[in-house]
């Protein structure tokens, strides 16, 4: 082969190794997003019904309930609520009145069924979204007030 | 005082690191000797006051100075001595401080150990590092210094975070840094050879122990990182695509791509190009990594600051560094371009093909630790990508990868044919087939996964036994063959050994939570678990719940194990701390969780995991890690020492 014609070869090469890898990347990144819903979302039905998604905010106080393995438990942005129940062990900083990020799938009862309660890792440490939760759902309650 | 001087000292380096640097750069680019002479005590009086300042933190930490804000932040006068030490990198300011030290320490060793380098080139590489510290040393001062004190001395401390009161923060952090700043050196000697404007053989001889020797460390210290958070968090992971994993991943991945192209740069003069930009973004990355684990856009174990100004300021300069070495890329990069030429089957095109593939896969993890953030920072909602999405991803790309590897170290250098490729290994695979399709029968399960992970496995290991053997055998004097050929294979056979854990533990690993009273068995990966009792024993700075349970085969007791549930003094709060035993073909974890409210005897939740192979995981980072340093210590890299003299007369002759 003539040099010109090795080095298109080599491009080619490249290129189409580089395109097939993106379309694996690109598939997979597609169906691997996990989307983050208030509380107050969920309620006004902006989640997904049979995708799995995350839902964040505070423990209610008084909600947790248990029943050997399994916890049930009220996520609330303070506006609205979201019952869930996850089956499993929680991560050691799962308190009532504190901050909590789920993942999971929401049923047609409007229960959450987490696979995945996620953990903080210091007691001060508010996770980012499950403060978000809150922050909106402040200001959706100062921009009523103002009405 | 103490920290005044401690303080002081950062000020003083600060100075240092900005005229040294500015004076060496200039020096070497208008070869005044007496600036150039400059660089080399430069960088040892700047090592010497960093160390100084660290000291100077370590030393507060260790007398319970708690009119430091730092160290009433993160430790508490009930913290174990080696803790309150370790504390020093526990939070922001202090792992900057690190940070910083591990780059003067490299900078230290760069002025020590480059004897054989023109001294125009020292100069420039150490001005380009002086320059990166001044900017780290400008980001402490200015926003983050952790000398601060406090008007009202608190009477104690607010202790360290309990998940990192363990021997893993005494050395998973400094070692992970030093591989991380080391990164900054090749991207160092590639700013150097763009401003010199000359990159040849040569060049590539004296950058490639640096990055072997960066790599070694991250490699370790990634390593570290995963075997901690294994047993530490409690839940039997060793890898959890956490964004703060994959920004140590990220170097990781372009480290190893540079390593293998820079070989091609020395040994034929070639992708001189793709090596320069391979270095400038593997450092780059580096950056990155600092910014994402520092700026607290992340939720993580890492992440502790959450100051918005820290972050911009990370941001800035990272776009001044990336920035400006791209630029200086573009404008150099004609005069660093390639002569020779190679066929379509020969070593280089392997080693080029894997250099895509192994880009390829950072990009992609890149991707998916980026995309969460941008969205957000763009206010278009809040998203997460998940373990599966790299899992999905990061396995297919490394598949050819691993294939190739031993392609590669088969075929000759600039020209080979496929028929003698296929002829050296054809034997191979149809053994290693044969060998990885049967071996997950003895496993119990077949399934096509694992079978293709160990015939990769062992297709890898049989390749290099096959080369060490001939190697042995037809060399009339093995003792000649360099010492990095058997790097080569170490860190090769390292790789093997991983996949082998990853493989057996994705495609075999068992776990179930379960409730559990005393006397209660439950049965997993063909072992029996007895809790026999739960005890309230005191710790040092807390008391813990430790369980007995007895590790059953048959009908003997193999040992018993020890699971903890501590709960801290200083911040009541609590933590899991399992208990692993480990064989050679196996681990076995149990976890308690908490103490379940119920009817008579007290229950708890349990969680126990069999986990095959995980242990060789990490045993094959150590291997790579012992290939990478046998390939660092080549004495090639060293004997130009005595012929330095004359070869800067004959300028290029070695190119």
């Amino acid at each position: 082969m003539k040099p010109r014609h090795k080095r298109t070869a080599m491009i080619v090469g490249a290129l189409a190794t580089i395109a097939i890898a993106a379309y694996f990347v690109l598939n997979a990144f597609q169906s691997n997003l996990v989307f983050f819903f208030t509380p107050s979302q969920v309620g006004a039905g902006e989640a997904p019904q049979n995708r799995a998604f995350r839902v964040g905010g505070m423990v209610k106080e008084g909600s947790v309930t248990r029943n050997n393995l399994t916890v049930s438990f009220v996520v609330t942005d303070t506006l609205k609520e979201v019952p869930v129940t996850y089956t499993g062990i929680l991560p050691d900083l799962f308190r009532e009145g504190k901050g909590v990020v789920a993942q999971g799938q929401l049923g047609d009862d409007g229960k959450f069924t987490a696979s995945e309660v996620l953990a903080k890792h210091d007691e001060n440490y508010m996770p980012p979204e499950a403060q978000h939760a809150l922050d909106q759902a402040e200001i959706e309650k100062t921009s009523q007030s103002l009405k | 005082m103490i920290p005044e001087l401690g303080h002081f000292a950062l000020i003083l380096a600060m100075l240092v690191a900005a005229v040294f640097g500015t004076l060496s750069l200039a020096g070497g680019q208008q070869g005044k000797a007496e600036w150039i002479a400059l660089a080399r005590p430069g960088a040892q009086v700047l090592w010497l006051l960093v160390g100084f300042s660290f000291v100077c933190l370590a030393y507060s930490f260790y007398s319970n100075d708690f009119s430091v804000l730092y160290v009433v932040q993160h430790s508490n006068s009930q913290l174990p001595d080696i803790y309150r030490i370790a504390a020093v990198w526990g939070g922001h300011e202090g792992s900057l401080l690190l940070w910083l030290l591990m780059l003067c320490t490299w900078m230290m060793a760069v002025s020590l150990f480059s004897s054989q380098l023109p001294d125009a080139m020292v100069s420039r590489v150490l001005g380009v590092l002086a320059l990166i510290a001044v900017g780290f040393l400008m980001f402490m001062l200015f926003t983050s210094s952790p000398f601060e004190r406090l008007v009202e001395i608190p009477v104690d401390g607010r202790d360290l975070n309990p998940l990192l009161q363990d021997p893993g923060l005494v050395f998973h952090p400094p070692m992970l840094y030093m591989g991380y700043v080391g990164m900054s050196i090749p991207f160092a000697f590639s700013i150097a050879a763009l401003l010199n404007g000359r990159l040849d053989a040569a060049w590539a001889r004296w950058t490639r122990p640096w990055a072997t020797a960066a790599w070694i460390c991250l490699t370790i210290g990634i390593a570290m990182g995963s075997w901690w958070a294994y047993y530490e968090l409690g839940w039997g992971g060793w890898w959890f695509w956490d964004p703060v994993e994959n920004a140590s991943f990220l170097p990781w991945l372009v480290g190893t791509a540079l390593m293998h192209s820079l070989a091609v740069t020395e040994k034929r003069g070639l992708f001189r190009s793709w090596t320069i930009m391979l270095s400038l973004i593997a450092f780059s990355l580096s950056l990155l990594g600092t910014f994402l684990v520092r700026s607290g856009v992340l939720t993580s174990v890492h992440a502790f600051a959450t100051d918005p100004k820290r972050g911009v300021f990370i941001l800035l300069f990272l776009a001044v560094v990336v920035g400006s070495s791209l630029i200086l890329f573009a404008a150099r990069q004609g005069k660093v371009r390639s002569g020779g030429s190679f066929a379509l089957v020969s070593r280089e095109t392997f080693l080029l093909v894997n250099n895509v593939l192994l880009t390829t896969a950072a990009a992609a993890v890149l991707l998916g630790t980026l995309y969460p953030l941008i969205i957000d920072a763009l206010n278009l909602g809040k998203l997460s990508v998940g373990p599966p999405y790299f899992n999905a991803v990061f396995a297919p790309i490394m598949t050819p990868v691993l294939f190739f590897m031993v392609v590669g170290s088969y075929a000759r250098w600039k020209n080979d044919t496929v028929a003698d490729l296929t002829k050296k290994l054809r034997p191979i695979a149809i053994v290693s087939v044969l060998l990885g399709c049967t071996a997950p029968l003895l496993a119990g399960e077949w399934s096509a996964l694992v079978a293709m992970g160990l015939t990769l496995a062992i297709w890898i290991v049989l390749a290099s036994a096959v080369q060490i053997y001939r190697q042995l055998k037809d060399t009339v004097n093995w003792k000649s063959t360099p010492v990095s050929y058997w790097g080569m294979h170490a860190a090769h056979i390292g790789i093997a050994i991983c996949v082998v854990g990853i493989t057996m533990v994705k495609g075999y690993e068992t776990e179930k939570d379960v409730r559990m009273t005393f006397g209660d068995t439950v049965e997993v990966g063909g072992y029996t678990f007895r809790l026999t009792g739960i005890e309230e024993v005191p710790g040092p700075n807390y008391k813990a719940d430790r369980g007995s349970v007895e590790l059953i085969k048959g009908d003997r007791v193999l040992r018993v194990l020890h699971p903890e549930k501590r709960t801290y003094f200083s911040s009541t709060m609590p933590m899991t701390e399992a208990a692993i035993d480990t064989r050679f073909t196996r681990d076995v974890y149990v976890s308690l969780g908490e103490k379940l409210e119920g009817e008579g005897k007290p229950a708890w939740a349990m969680r126990v995991y069999h986990k095959p192979f995980i242990a060789w995981i990490w045993v094959g980072c150590l291997f790579m890690a012992f290939g990478g340093a046998l390939a660092a210590l080549d004495k090639r890299y060293r004997k130009k020492a005595a012929a330095k003299v004359s070869a800067t007369d004959m300028k290029g002759a070695t190119a």
